[in-house]
């Protein structure tokens, strides 16, 4: 067969079904006699179970002087709780084949359980007491504390990290998103007992509480569990809610100078909320600029034309009180300045002509195509009905989606990529010894 | 390491013949695998998963960086790269957008032992990504205006995962050391100054050497049946011809005569960190026969919360913030067991070793309790029930066991080894692996500058 005839066939299958990975995937919505509600998939092929959950309210409530206190609490819950301390809890849990992680962002308390079905009710029993009865043994809080000092000592030295921090501590100033969500050593070194107590009393209750279950579970056992492990939390109050924020200084270039071969560079603007009408047409333009793997304009200008950088990417980062899209690069120190500028003229560019229907097309099919292909395990389709519940996107989001995406037309993504994209807003923090590039405005000390 | 050109000697020639001969397919327990070969030698697992209807494409070539020639290091890795710069059927670029034109991914990485290249796709795009993979097993082009650009993106990597990074710069420095004559000594992306030299000739001669059908596994996961992925096979890779297979040199280890000590000072450090590596062991070279209580080992002293070194150093004497120990027996060359510890705040690096080696020592000199070795195994084979919750989990598992010479039988007989592992071979293993001559330890420190 000759090369040419494969190349057709090749072209012919693509048009002939762009979503054809899209698999509907059956979403139950489960309640429990208390009231708490999951959303559900079910999955029997293999005996495991996963239950994802989130607790509105997250960092950007920690009370100001004890930034930090989300944080260490999430870290705490598994250790030590009802009748277990830390090693009886750990060793339990380790004997049920439980996986269990707790985190705290910006705006919320997440956590997700990874079980064996046969242990189903010991594991969650293990849960339960996490969230109603933790510890917080003094022994234990201190071990933490100590671990999160070092860990933003360490931070504090790595570039990559510390370049994410100077650019959220430049846009947001004294925004609770311009903190770091873990505190200082500080604000750590101020954090009580008596505060984790209370970040718990406020924050884990039923009140927007949304919960994802999938696996070899089914909507009768699952409403059981659901009372089990959730049932006895309090009611709860309405979160109070921050300020709502978009970064300023716009425009600005903060340099940190550290001897390091290669600088690091976090870049980003104002971006859309996840609520904003034009969400998807942001989305998908996103993908067009700065998209991972070799699709986006950015790749393209500075890794494979010019060798300037390994990666370059950019994503939307919707928070509850702020969009945001932002981007990072690592590139030597005599090749900074010209990576930002291909940067900014990409900024200029997309902004001015916005994209070609070619990369429109494609770019749609990519992320149409590419999600229910990430749906392979249960805890990220966990993770999916979690997210899906609290930006509100609706039970049936999985069947629209793809049609949601599809449905930007050209003149959309134009008019998106006009409204967002202004190099002039684009602002940039640098952490290295770039070359020829010094600060625009100077840096605030970021610790 | 003898140049490539000139292995091509009658002994390889006649291995390579008796290693194509056909199979019948084969079924293996785990991951429900079924496996057959082609006659051109391409050795085919198919791992059914119908949990989405997606397929993970992984082929995986036997040949990585312990291959690299001497004086050419990152040899493999940077091929890996160029795999990427197309064949006169696909100019560059239009592998990967293929691919993520119709919604799916792709991506490719170097070990020690093997080069790897996935794709993740809808399921009826599997005939679309096993065309592009046969085609770049045979019909690759590289011209300097792509090749060089690239090796400025390799150098940009290296830079960023290794350059500026102190931890990984320790772990570089004590691995060079660590082995004193085998090629593990040399990083997977290559010494900074070779990777300046290496050039499209070097790397063509490389693909021409290794990239053939008989030095390959395509692992297909997903939501597909063997009769299927034979159909596929047969017609994309089928038409592939054999070649001979240069012998891939491995090289001994003389006997190590005394231990090795680097202390490391960086300003980019926060707080000093220690670890150590000791010679051991994989499951295909030294002394096999204690791999499995190796991995047994490992999770006793360092895995996790409920091991030794967190139990003692960090909960008990609260002069660590962590404390760990590793090992990964997956290799054709040896391996290394890891032990490592960061000092809390105001703890002497000294002191810190010194609660560490008296751990290693009362393991040495009083073996392990069998609830702490019933506690182990249990994590071990709870890690194993959850890999099945993945596409491409039960992928990499399999990939990595068949290229390093395992069987399928050997993937699916892992848990219940593990748990046979019994305390007298954890004890004989931590006699023969942990012995100071063999190790090479590593202090990393913070440096004040004005």
């Amino acid at each position: 067969m000759s090369r040419l005839f494969i190349f057709l066939l090749v072209v012919a299958a693509l048009a002939a079904s762009p979503t054809a990975g899209a698999r509907a995937m059956s979403i139950e919505r489960v309640a429990g006699a208390s009231g708490v509600e999951a959303w559900l998939v079910e999955d029997h092929s293999i005996p495991i179970v996963t239950l994802s959950f989130a607790f509105p309210g997250g960092a950007a409530l920690d009370p100001a002087g004890k930034e930090g206190t989300a944080s260490m609490a999430a870290a705490l819950f598994d250790e030590g709780a009802g009748d277990y301390d830390s090693t009886a809890y750990h060793r339990r849990l380790d004997e049920l084949a439980g996986q269990l992680e707790f985190g705290a962002g910006q705006d919320e308390l997440a956590g997700s359980l990874r079980m064996l079905k046969r242990n189903l009710t010991a594991t969650a029993d293990l849960l339960r007491v996490a969230l109603a009865e933790p510890r917080f043994a003094e022994d234990a809080v201190e071990r933490i504390r100590a671990e999160t000092i070092a860990m933003l000592a360490r931070q504090a030295r790595n570039p990559r990290s510390l370049a994410g921090r100077l650019w959220m501590r430049d846009a947001f100033e004294d925004h609770p998103y311009g903190k770091d969500s873990a505190g200082t050593a500080a604000s750590v070194a101020a954090i009580t007992r008596g505060d984790l107590a209370d970040f718990v009393a406020r924050h884990v209750n039923k009140k927007g509480l949304v919960v994802g279950a999938v696996g070899d579970i089914t909507p009768a056992e699952l409403s059981a569990l659901l009372d089990r492990v959730f049932g006895g939390l309090p009611a709860g109050d309405a979160e109070a809610e921050i300020a709502e924020a978009s970064p300023g200084d716009a425009g600005a270039l903060v340099v940190r100078r550290t001897p390091v071969s290669q600088s690091v560079v976090s870049f980003g603007q104002v971006g859309p909320k996840r609520d904003d009408p034009d969400w998807y047409a942001a989305y998908v333009v996103n993908d067009i600029i700065g998209g991972g793997g070799f699709r986006g304009r950015l790749m393209k200008e500075i890794r494979e034309k010019r060798g300037l950088a390994y990666g370059v990417s950019t994503a939307l980062a919707p928070y509850r009180h702020a969009g945001l899209i932002l981007g990072s690069i690592a590139t030597e120190n005599s090749r900074v300045a010209e990576s930002i500028a291909l940067i900014r003229a990409e900024w200029q560019r997309m902004r001015d002509d916005g994209p070609s229907e070619a990369e429109l097309r494609d770019a749609k099919a990519y992320l149409a195509g590419s999600f229910p292909l990430s749906l392979d395990s249960t805890r990220r389709i966990a993770e999916v009905l979690v997210q899906m519940q609290t930006d509100k996107l609706g039970i049936d989001y999985l069947d629209r989606r793809a049609g949601l995406i599809e449905g930007v037309t050209l003149d959309e993504a134009r008019a998106v990529a006009r409204r967002l994209y202004e190099p002039a807003r684009l602002s940039f923090a640098v952490v290295g010894d770039p070359a020829g590039l010094e600060s625009i405005r100077p840096a605030r000390e970021a610790h | 390491m003898i140049p490539f050109g000139f292995c091509r000697l009658a002994i390889a020639c006649v291995a390579f013949l008796i290693a194509i001969a056909v199979g019948s397919p084969t079924r293996a327990q785990q991951f429900g695998a079924e496996s057959f070969s082609l006659s051109n030698g391409l050795q085919v697992v198919v791992l059914p998963n119908h949990r989405v209807s997606a397929v993970t494409q992984m082929v995986w070539y036997k040949i990585g960086a312990a291959d690299d020639p001497r004086g050419k290091s990152g040899s493999a890795h940077f091929l890996e790269h160029l795999m990427f710069k197309g064949t006169r059927a696909h100019p560059p670029g239009e592998f990967s957008a293929l691919i993520s034109q119709s919604g799916g991914r792709n991506n490719a990485f170097t070990t020690e032992d093997v080069t790897v290249f996935h794709e993740t796709v809808a399921n009826d795009r599997l005939d679309l990504v096993m065309q592009l993979e046969a085609d770049r097993m045979a019909g690759l082009v590289l011209h300097e205006s792509v090749v060089l650009p690239e090796r400025e993106v390799v150098l940009e990597e290296r830079r960023t995962r290794i350059d500026n990074n102190p931890v990984s710069l320790l772990r570089e420095q004590l691995t060079a050391n660590l082995f004193l004559n085998t090629s593990e000594r040399v990083p997977t992306i290559g010494w900074e100054s070779e990777i300046q030299r290496l050039g499209t000739a070097d790397a063509l001669a490389f693909y021409r050497d290794w990239y053939m059908p008989n030095n390959a596994i395509l692992i297909v996961a997903g939501d597909t049946d063997g009769a299927e992925v034979r159909r596929l096979a047969e017609k994309n890779f089928g038409p592939l011809a054999a070649r001979p297979l240069p012998t891939r040199l491995r090289l001994d280890e003389p006997e190590h005569r005394a231990a090795i000590r680097l202390e490391m000072k960086s300003e980019h450090v926060a707080q000093p960190s220690w670890r150590r590596l000791y010679l051991a062991p994989s499951y295909r070279a030294g002394a096999t026969q204690h791999a499995y209580a190796l991995e047994v080992l490992a999770e006793i002293l360092g895995g996790g919360s409920d091991s030794r070194l967190y139990q003692t150093l960090v909960m008990r004497d609260g002069i660590a913030l962590s404390a760990s120990a590793d090992y990964a027996p997956s290799a054709i060359g040896l391996s290394s067991f890891g032990v490592y510890a960061t000092p809390k705040t105001g703890v002497a690096v000294a002191e810190l070793e010194a609660a560490v080696d008296a751990q290693l020592h009362r393991l040495v000199e009083q073996g392990v309790d069998p609830d702490e070795v019933r506690r182990a195994e249990q994590r071990l084979e709870a890690a194993a029930i959850y890999s099945h919750d993945s596409l491409t989990g039960p992928a990499n598992i399999v990939g990595t066991a068949l290229a390093i010479g395992q069987t399928l039988d050997d993937v699916a007989a892992w848990p219940a080894r593990i748990a046979a592992v019994t305390r007298a071979e954890i004890e004989a293993a931590a006699r023969a692996v942990l012995i100071q001559r063999n190790s090479a330890t590593g202090i990393l420190l913070p440096e004040h500058t004005s």
